[in-house]
């Protein structure tokens, strides 16, 4: 039944593919985005369907490279790939792409991209401690608030935007009751499957249909019998966004039987305990407040991350961390060093791999992998 | 318990059968195919020490190539064998630097053979036993030629890591009527350097063994305990440690 449900979600992509198509013949006007900081509620409040878009996949990158260096993170070559390829349909459908200056690469690409497509760029500060750089991103959400409202030809209340709010901040909380059932042991939810759900979820153009069909994912896995402790290793995977297409990690460490058990990325936990505070009166102020707490390598320092890594080993029982950076991703290549020291302190086994989304190296990878769950041997 | 332990690497084939508190070894090339060579080891084993092939218990099997053999009744890393192969011979040591024909890997290990934290080079030649390889042809000479003899004090720097623009700097090198003695001194500094850089991000403890099939070369032992400043331990038999591993808990001892 847990294999059926998630099978669903595997099918979301292609079902709202046809519903977002037919929104589109309707009028409704579509938001492509690429990254947790873009502020989706203010899409919601105007009105249009936010949709993720691809860049997870190998296929495209080629012809990136015609454009853009070979020597760039995968995950910024084939977002681009997608695009000038128009093989990604949700790029296809969208009517103004959002992007953020995350890292170099990213922000030079969108450069590029806009030859392409209309690109709004928000400028993301890279320090979350300092008043100018929250002052700033409140302004970018406001300038992307006007942005939304020109193109999209609507006008953005501030009651939408606090419903849109609270569908956000449902959505995150029954994505994190899912991921918090991999605290059991045996955990019930394999990484694969954890991440077919929380990557697909990012297709849907109906949140409300999205919350409760996470909801009753929960649900049913609640009344499923519980069954004996498994001593495989439980792994957690932090670093780089991994996404269907690009999850070789996650399935070579589940065939070499261990459980990965929870993810730190941007397709995981990461965004999962960051709520939009609903006391205040003015929501871009809650907003900016949330996203800029997210606790992505762009940041700096990024504390929260050592944090949230620290409390999910101990919350999911954690034997071993693997780190996964693409390839010419500095900030996470370099934030590889703390992360190490924080999961050796505890004594565990930390591996950082350097990757891309190719098949070329999964020999390399495996024996890797396979050594360091020797070390956990138990 | 009587176990065979076979070490499948990119160049040669090593393995060791253990019964009780006798051991023989052998070693044959790898050639084209892993699965023939690791039978080839499997009956010069069983020939040398009169065992017969049901008497034995386990077979386990490492090395690049221990996927291809379907007769392992176990595969496990060269990490692991390493280690436990190590803390056999050497019980002290808590670094091990391996430098096989395609990787090259640094390994720290706890009390018992345990693996404590590891670090290895498999994407590119340089600081392995290919880059010697390729360099030992571009001089004309074999590559067991290389590190046999007392080196020069002066040796001739390689700039280049990367193994393609190393071969023609050494051809420049020649061209220009520099001693071979030199360059190789500079080859064997290069391997050392590379080595000893992922070592030391690694945090080097003592003692230090040096294993796998560049061990045997003096001049890149040398030129490793020259860059990370202290004394390696090379054994006699240091090509066969991940074997040994493998061979030990394949008999669980
Ligand atoms: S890793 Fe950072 S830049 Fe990349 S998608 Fe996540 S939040 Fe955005
Ligand atoms: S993985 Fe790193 S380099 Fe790639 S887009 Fe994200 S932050 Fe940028």
């Amino acid at each position: 039944m847990l294999k059926e449900l998630v099978q669903k979600f595997a099918s979301v992509r292609e079902i709202n593919l046809m519903r977002i198509k037919e929104a589109k013949d309707t009028g409704r006007k579509v938001v492509g985005i690429y990254c947790t900081y873009c502020p989706q509620e203010l899409i919601l409040a105007a009105g249009a369907i936010p949709v993720g878009l691809c860049g997870t996949s190998e296929a495209p990158i080629a012809a990136a490279e015609e454009t853009l260096p070979r020597n760039l993170c995968p995950l910024i070559k084939s977002s681009y790939g997608f695009a000038v390829t128009d093989t990604c349909p949700f790029f296809h459908f969208s009517d103004l792409v959002i992007g953020e200056t995350t890292c170099d690469g990213k922000k030079k690409m969108f450069e590029i991209m806009q030859d392409i497509k209309p690109v709004h760029v928000m400028q993301l500060p890279h320090l979350n401690n300092t008043q100018a750089s929250f002052d700033l991103w409140v302004d970018e959400l406001r300038r992307l608030k006007l942005r939304l409202e020109e193109e999209l030809n609507v006008q953005i209340t501030d009651e939408e935007i606090w419903k849109a709010v609270d569908v956000i901040n449902r959505e995150k909380k029954a994505l994190k009751a899912i991921f918090d059932l991999n605290r059991a042991d045996p955990p019930p939810i394999s990484g694969i499957e954890l991440l077919t759900v929380a990557w697909s979820r990012s297709f849907s153009s109906n949140k409300g249909e999205m919350i409760d069909n996470l909801n009753g994912l929960v649900k049913e896995v609640g009344l499923q019998e519980k069954t004996i402790s498994d001593p495989a290793p439980r792994v957690l995977l932090t670093g780089c966004p991994v996404g269907l297409g690009s999850e070789k990690v996650i399935r070579l460490t589940e065939e070499l039987g261990a459980h990965v058990v929870a993810m730190e990325n941007c397709s995981g936990y990461k965004t999962l305990d960051l709520q939009t505070d609903t006391a205040g009166n003015d929501p871009i102020v809650a907003l900016a407040e949330k996203y800029l707490a997210i606790p992505c390598s762009c940041m700096s320092p990024n504390s929260y991350r050592l944090e949230l890594l620290n409390s999910m080993i101990d919350d999911f029982r954690v034997d071993a961390v693997i780190d996964l950076t693409w390839q010419a991703c500095h900030t996470y290549n370099i934030e590889a060093y703390e992360v190490g020291k924080v999961v050796k302190q505890k004594g565990l086994p930390y591996l950082h791999l350097e990757s891309d989304y190719s098949n070329s190296d999964l020999e390399s990878l495996k024996v890797r992998i396979e050594a360091m769950l020797e070390m956990v041997e138990k | 318990m009587i176990g065979i332990g076979i070490d499948i690497g990119s160049v040669a084939t090593k393995g060791i059968i253990i019964n009780g508190d006798k051991q023989c070894r052998a070693m044959v090339p790898t050639g084209w195919s892993p699965r023939d060579a690791g039978q080839a080891i499997i009956d010069q084993l069983l020939d040398l020490s009169g065992i017969e092939r049901q008497e034995v218990e386990h077979i386990f099997v490492t090395g690049y190539g221990r996927v291809a053999f379907e007769q392992a009744d176990k595969t496990i890393t060269e990490i692991k064998c390493h280690a436990r192969g190590i803390a056999e011979l050497y019980p002290e040591v808590r670094t091990i630097i391996d430098i096989g024909g395609q990787d090259s890997k640094v390994i720290r290990v706890g009390e018992e053979g345990r693996v404590l934290d590891f670090a290895m080079n498999d994407k590119c030649a340089a600081g392995t036993g290919r880059f010697l390889q390729v360099m030992a042809t571009a001089l004309g000479l074999d590559v067991s030629e290389l590190g046999q003899s007392e080196e020069p004090a002066r040796n001739l720097s390689i700039s280049s890591m990367c193994t393609v623009f190393a071969e023609s700097e050494i051809i420049g090198l020649l061209a220009r009527g520099n001693d071979k003695g030199g360059i190789i001194a500079g080859l064997h500094q290069s391997v050392g350097k590379r080595v000893a850089a992922m070592a030391r991000r690694m945090g080097i403890k003592e003692q230090v063994a040096f294993t796998g099939g560049v061990a045997i070369n003096l001049g890149v032992k040398r030129a490793l305990e020259e860059e990370i400043g202290c004394m390696v331990i090379v054994s006699e038999a240091c090509q066969y440690t991940g074997a040994l591993g493998a061979a030990l808990l394949a008999s669980q001892l």
